[in-house]
């Protein structure tokens, strides 16, 4: 019998048969990894497998290949921390739906979790959206997709960046993008280490990261961004002229 | 051929929550020998059922009137509108005795998992019942869940601008329940949500 046990972030349940669940989970060593969970659905273990929970992990199989068993011992209820906080419930949500689509399964991704944490950690304070956009950016550094935002594209420099290019997700000074800025994505402030943040930049954020997560994670599976991703972007909502940047000097 | 019939009754039964193929067989047995006083009336009651009972046009209820009993009791409290997910919620409340307004049944919640997002929810009638003259308030009766409440923050957007209260029914230690069994969700929103005492 194969066994392992680990921390984990509950991504999703998915009912099974008429008691058990199918639990997808985003634990420290084993990256994305599913499993059933016997009871998934009862009383005891609904609030257990709640997204976004923190758990305690053993899993356990006959071969490698097998779905395999779970039991799960809860650790943080970080989702009923957040019931009532439309905004934060919404990240929670998102990043757990986002994560089980994006992150391919049993790839261990240490960083994915403990930026989880940090993400799951943030909500608790004021800039916890700006600290959701961060997650994202990782995420796509994670998945090799990576931002380059510390210089132009054009110049080298890395004064006044204020833009990224859509397609190579190079930052571009406000110099060099006035010729073609209306086909850029504006690089908010606080990606840009110019501190700032608030609705504006979050919205630029959201767009930015969300751009490159349909373009390289989404679109190639034929899926659009989560609902509960839709939900947080509807949260901040873009102001007509957001289209350029923020807190540029 | 009788094998099938008996079969086919075992196969239906077994798709009923609760039962397998085993405890299907068993109540198939038990209900053929009742013909008379169980088979029989059981089906009468199935066939009338699958005929009269309809999904009330108001409130989504099931019953065999539309409107609904409730909707249609002129005893009920006009001006309060109880929002749950399923009939089965519904049947929850009734139970207690506690709620004496009207209900509207969602038919779920939001799920990304499900496929299930506003227009798959019973929500238009729900906007237009919110609006009509003497509604005064609406108690979104939701799952303590993140799809529960994420169906109920966006049901406050929605109803927002309307001239109504919106609430939420509350969360914390159930009646008869001692602290040192209850998960640590409910322990942390019962703090959350505590209140001057006495």
């Amino acid at each position: 019998m194969l066994t392992w046990s680990d921390e984990a972030f509950v991504l999703a349940a998915r009912p099974h048969g008429e008691s058990s669940a199918v639990v997808q989970l985003l634990t420290r060593d084993h990256g994305r990894h599913a499993g059933l969970v016997k009871g998934g659905q009862g009383r005891r273990q609904r609030p257990v497998l709640q997204p976004g929970n923190r758990v305690a992990v053993s899993w356990s199989a006959r071969l490698a290949d097998h779905l395999g068993n779970l039991t799960l011992e809860l650790e943080a209820a970080n989702a009923a921390h957040w019931l009532d906080d439309a905004g934060r419930l919404s990240a929670l949500a998102s990043a757990a739906a986002v994560s089980e689509v994006a992150l391919p399964e049993r790839e261990p991704h240490p960083a994915c979790f403990e930026a989880f944490q940090a993400l799951v950690e943030s909500l608790g304070g004021a800039h916890w959206a700006e600290v959701y956009v961060q997650w994202e950016l990782l995420l796509l550094r994670e998945l090799g997709f990576g931002l380059d935002l510390s210089s132009c594209a054009a110049t080298g420099g890395n004064d006044q960046l204020a833009y990224v290019s859509p397609r190579s997700g190079r930052a571009v000074s406000l110099a060099a993008a006035e010729p073609y800025r209306d086909r850029l994505l504006a690089l908010p402030g606080f990606l840009a280490g110019r501190g700032g943040g608030g609705p504006v930049e979050i919205a630029q954020g959201l767009r930015l990261t969300g751009h490159f997560l349909e373009r390289h994670v989404f679109h190639p599976r034929d899926r659009a961004l989560p609902a509960a991703r839709q939900r947080l972007t509807q949260r901040f909502p873009a102001p007509l002229d957001a289209a350029g940047p923020a807190g540029v000097a | 051929m009788a094998d099938g019939d008996i079969d086919r009754l075992i196969q239906l039964l077994a798709r009923l929550p609760g039962l397998g193929p085993r405890s299907a067989r068993r109540g198939a047995l038990y209900l053929l020998q009742r013909r008379e006083s169980l088979l029989q009336p059981l089906a009468a009651a199935l066939t009338r059922a699958a005929e009269s009972i309809v999904a009330c046009s108001t409130c989504g209820n099931l019953d065999s009137s539309d409107p609904c009993a409730i909707c249609r009791d002129p005893g009920r409290d006009r001006s309060t509108i109880c929002v749950v997910e399923e009939v089965g919620d519904l049947w929850a409340l009734e139970r207690s005795g506690a709620f004496k307004g009207r209900y509207h049944v969602l038919g779920g919640t939001l799920s990304a998992l499900d496929g299930r997002g506003p227009e798959q929810l019973n929500l238009g009638r729900l906007l237009e019942r919110a609006g009509e003259a003497g509604t005064e308030e609406i108690i979104l009766a939701l799952s303590a869940t993140v799809e529960g409440q994420t169906t109920a923050h966006y049901l406050v957007e929605r109803l927002a601008g309307l001239p109504v209260e919106v609430t939420g029914l509350g969360r914390g230690v159930p009646v008869g329940g001692s602290l040192d069994f209850l998960d640590d969700g409910t322990l942390a929103a019962a703090l959350k949500a505590r209140r001057p005492a006495g």
